[in-house]
């Protein structure tokens, strides 16, 4: 039978430098250890049936991903099974926090997510006060003009917060920020951080998780 | 280079705040599926396997997962990997001094005790110079001290090890199974006594199989020939024999299962080693004698086990000539009863060519079917391919093409060579007339759908093989073959690739060339020759000019016939086979002589004779020498 499953996981260190495509191959091949049947799409190439919810960039960690598996079994599978096999065969960069069945007609997960959190941390040093300062400065601004991929768009209106991690351990200071993730509408931490003027390339990007809009 | 950085730690550090500046940033950071990493300061001997090419090229070398998995089962050693960074990251790790590093704990080159490098290919020989000074490591074996890691060169090329001499402190010649536990050892021994640089290779020089060649020296000719090549030390032999296994081991089930996209991202299991064809332009069917199989069961667990720790939807059964695998059939059924139930591809490569191989991969197909079907003819007319002893007769290769069409296969490639000895510009472009013949039957079957590719090499006289006594055709007549094949191909609407005749040219230089060959390569790289084998990145002008700074001439390396008589440089590496056995079947070759299938009948090549103790320790079925009574030489 044909079942549907949700799973929450962190992506980690050894996955941090793998794309979202490449993320594709790893999870079939996780899901095949696990002697988990993934369900294949039917024509010419089969491909797996396997749908992440908003791709995660290139070189950032997340600690809340979600991707949804189409497994065929003979006899149904309980979502405690799917997270112990997934458990016993361990893949590097993959650690799940949580699995559960969901129905099989439930909308896409592309469609559902609508912004996500962000923890940056600068790898370079920088003042507090001065960064405070400049965030201050661009969340001021009415519209922020960039480019990217050789194509201008207003990245102010996707920033839905911003802020400076003022508690926060370790001696690497840490923003926070909430962008929006909708369809054709994303806004990207480091365009954010060059926005502020600094590196956009010394600094590692976390996405604390994604958000969701509870389907009408 | 000037290394400034030293510590893993600091190492990591820099790669965080520098990764995303490059293309795939995932070929430095290792941490894949069943990587391998061992407590540094608890292990005694450390290490280092490089394929010298990006991450992409040499995570699938199955010499290196050999050896990865063979050094990382001992508790006295581990094995870590590296690859040649690409160019963006080349600029970045120099400009920092950061030193290239193992990919499992980032500890720089240079603090490994032991560096192997695999050179299947001449290409990647001013790789190795880059990765030695992005190591920080002295390029002249002569200049290392106790403290710098002792530099190993293994692989197909180092047949003939002469170019890379000075490079290079010891070769491994043959199959490094067993030879690289005697090397540990020996090296162990080594460390724990303190000795010197010279102690260790003096030491290592009791191992049969190594070749050092700061311990010979050679003369020449005033003509540029070679006069002799003397060991310079009584325990140094006249001879380097290659190693071999008398026995298959079992194929490593644990590769390393890289995230990101690589060349071939599959299981691979060699399901046999060595050719009994006798091809005369093959290097590797003269130097992987003998033939050995592994049996079905074997080859069906192997597959279990590697699926089980990898996950791979891909599983390549290699060796040189499937088709020769005396159970194909009983295995490819097998495999494809698996293949059926797991949603597997199952890749069969180098099928001869007849209907039989389309069977065979007819039966493999699956649930998912690669869209290609790939034969390699290799010659076009009876003659020529009389002169190559590959005896495939266009009727059979019409009947193959017609089978591959009707089980529903629409594109097929056929690889071709040009630049075999006597060739003319008709047998040239007799390639046209087949190619057409192939594609005719193609668009009766399955109409326009019907596609045919044609890869067109250029030969290039090998080391070791009959062939090796005969030029290599001049960049003009390359070029004159081409334009008459294309010439002939006009509107019939197949593709061809060949090859650039400047690269057939580096190809030949660096397999035939002698120690004299090592400065060219050093000049090369001293102007910034690197990743040769990568078409938009070689640059036949800084060649040329390293040729002219070395004072030597190319043409004496590629364009001259040898004297029946010359002494090569690369006569004291012994593959097994006999030198009197190319000559023959190289005469043969100018008589059109055909000397069939050597399991039916043994010409004496000298492999019975040389590895015959070897033989009697593994006596049964998997050698396919026939039986032969044996009389020791005097």
């Amino acid at each position: 039978m044909l079942q549907r499953f949700r799973i929450d996981y962190a992506k980690t260190q050894p996955l941090r430098y793998v794309s979202s495509l490449d993320l594709q191959k790893v999870w079939e091949r996780y899901l095949r250890r696990a002697g988990l049947p993934l369900a294949y799409s039917h024509g010419f190439s089969p491909q797996p049936r396997l749908q992440q919810a908003h791709p995660l960039p290139l070189g950032y960690l997340g600690a809340h991903e979600l991707v949804d598996v189409w497994l065929e079994s003979a006899a149904e599978l309980l979502s405690a099974e799917v997270q112990k096999r997934l458990l016993i065969t361990p893949q590097p960069g993959i650690e799940i926090n949580h699995v559960e069945s969901i129905p099989l007609e439930a909308p896409s997960l592309a469609k559902q997510v609508v912004a996500a959190d962000y923890t940056v941390w600068l790898l370079d040093p920088a003042d507090p006060s001065d960064l405070t300062e400049r965030i201050a400065r661009l969340l001021n601004t009415p519209s922020l003009t960039r480019e990217r991929r050789g194509k201008t768009y207003d990245l102010r209106p996707l920033i839905e917060s911003l802020a400076l991690l003022t508690d926060h351990p370790g001696n690497l200071l840490a923003l926070q920020m909430r962008l929006a993730a909708r369809e054709g509408a994303s806004g990207r931490p480091e365009e954010v951080i060059a926005a502020l003027g600094l590196d956009p390339f010394a600094v590692r990007i976390l996405r604390t998780r994604l958000l969701i809009e509870p389907s009408s | 280079m000037d290394i400034r950085v030293t510590h893993p730690q600091e190492i990591e550090t820099w790669l965080e705040r520098n990764l995303m500046r490059v293309q795939k940033p995932g070929r430095y950071v290792g941490g894949e599926l069943n990587q391998v990493v061992k407590d540094w300061s608890s292990i005694p001997i450390k290490v280092a396997l490089v394929f010298p090419d990006i991450y992409e090229i040499g995570v699938p070398n199955l010499a290196l997962t050999i050896l990865y998995e063979a050094i990382n089962q001992r508790p006295d050693a581990l094995a870590e990997r590296a690859y040649l960074p690409w160019t963006d990251m080349e600029d970045l790790m120099r400009a920092a001094g950061i030193p290239i590093y193992g990919l499992e704990t980032k500890h720089p080159l240079g603090q490994f005790d032991i560096i192997g490098i695999t050179l299947p290919y001449e290409t990647l020989y001013t790789n190795v110079l880059n990765l030695l000074d992005l190591a920080g490591i002295p390029l002249l074996s002569a200049e290392r001290r106790a403290d710098h890691p002792l530099i190993i060169a293994g692989g197909h090329a180092t047949f003939n090890p002469e170019p890379m001499a000075p490079f290079i402190d010891a070769f491994v010649i043959g199959e490094g199974e067993e030879v690289i536990h005697e090397l540990l050892d020996t090296y162990k021994a080594w460390k724990f006594r303190s000795g010197n640089r010279e102690d260790l290779l003096l030491s290592l020089l009791g191992i049969p199989g190594v070749y050092i060649p700061r311990f010979y020296v050679p003369h020449y000719h005033a003509d540029g020939t070679l006069q002799s090549i003397q060991p310079t030390t009584e325990t140094a032999p006249a001879i380097v024999h290659k190693r071999i296994v008398g026995r298959l081991p079992a194929p490593p089930t644990r590769p390393i299962v890289p995230a990101i996209d690589v060349v071939h991202n599959r299981i691979a299991i060699e399901i046999m080693r060595g050719c009994t064809r006798g091809c005369r332009f093959c290097h590797a069917g003269m130097v992987t004698r003998p033939v050995r199989e592994r049996s079905v069961e074997e080859i069906l667990n192997s597959i279990r086990q590697a699926l089980q720790n990898t996950g791979y939807e891909e599983v390549a059964l290699l060796s040189l000539s499937s088709s020769d695998y005396s159970q194909i059939t009983h295995l490819v059924e097998r495999v494809s009863q698996e293949a059926t139930q797991q949603h597997l591809v199952v890749s069969l490569p180098s099928l001869r060519i007849e209907t039989v191989s389309v069977e065979l991969m007819d039966r493999l197909k699956g649930k998912r079917q690669s869209r290609s079907f790939t034969l390699a003819p290799e010659a076009a007319t009876d003659r020529m391919r009389a002169v190559i002893n590959k005896p495939i007769e266009t009727h059979q290769l019409l009947e193959t093409a017609r089978a591959i069409y009707q089980h529903g296969w629409t594109k097929i490639k056929l690889y071709f060579m040009i630049g075999h000895p006597t060739e003319t510009l008709d047998d040239v472009r007799a390639i046209a007339e087949v190619s057409r013949q192939v594609l005719a039957e193609g668009r009766r079957m399955v109409g326009h759908r019907a596609s045919l590719h044609l890869g067109v090499s250029t030969f290039v006289p090998k080391p070791h093989t009959p062939f090796q006594w005969l030029p290599c055709d001049t960049p003009e007549l390359i070029q004159i073959k081409q334009r008459a094949l294309l010439e002939a191909l006009r509107g019939s609407g197949i593709k061809i690739n060949w090859t650039d005749p400047q690269e057939t040219l580096l190809e030949a230089w660096l397999s035939r060339g002698d120690r004299r060959m090592a400065e060219v390569i050093y000049y090369a790289w001293k102007l910034g020759a690197k990743f040769d084998a990568w078409h938009d990145y070689f640059d036949y002008e800084k060649w040329m000019i390293a040729f002219q700074m070395a004072n030597l001439d190319p043409a004496f390396y590629t364009h001259r016939q040898r004297d029946l008589e010359e002494i090569f440089p690369w006569d004291h590496i012994n593959p097994g086979v006999r030198k009197a056995y190319l000559k023959q079947e190289y005469l043969n070759s100018l008589q059109g002589i055909l000397r069939p299938d050597c399991r039916q009948q043994c010409y004496a090549c000298g492999i019975l004779p040389t590895y015959k103790e070897l033989r009697r320790r593994y006596p049964g079925q998997h050698w396919k020498c026939p039986e032969v009574t044996v009389h020791a030489r005097t």
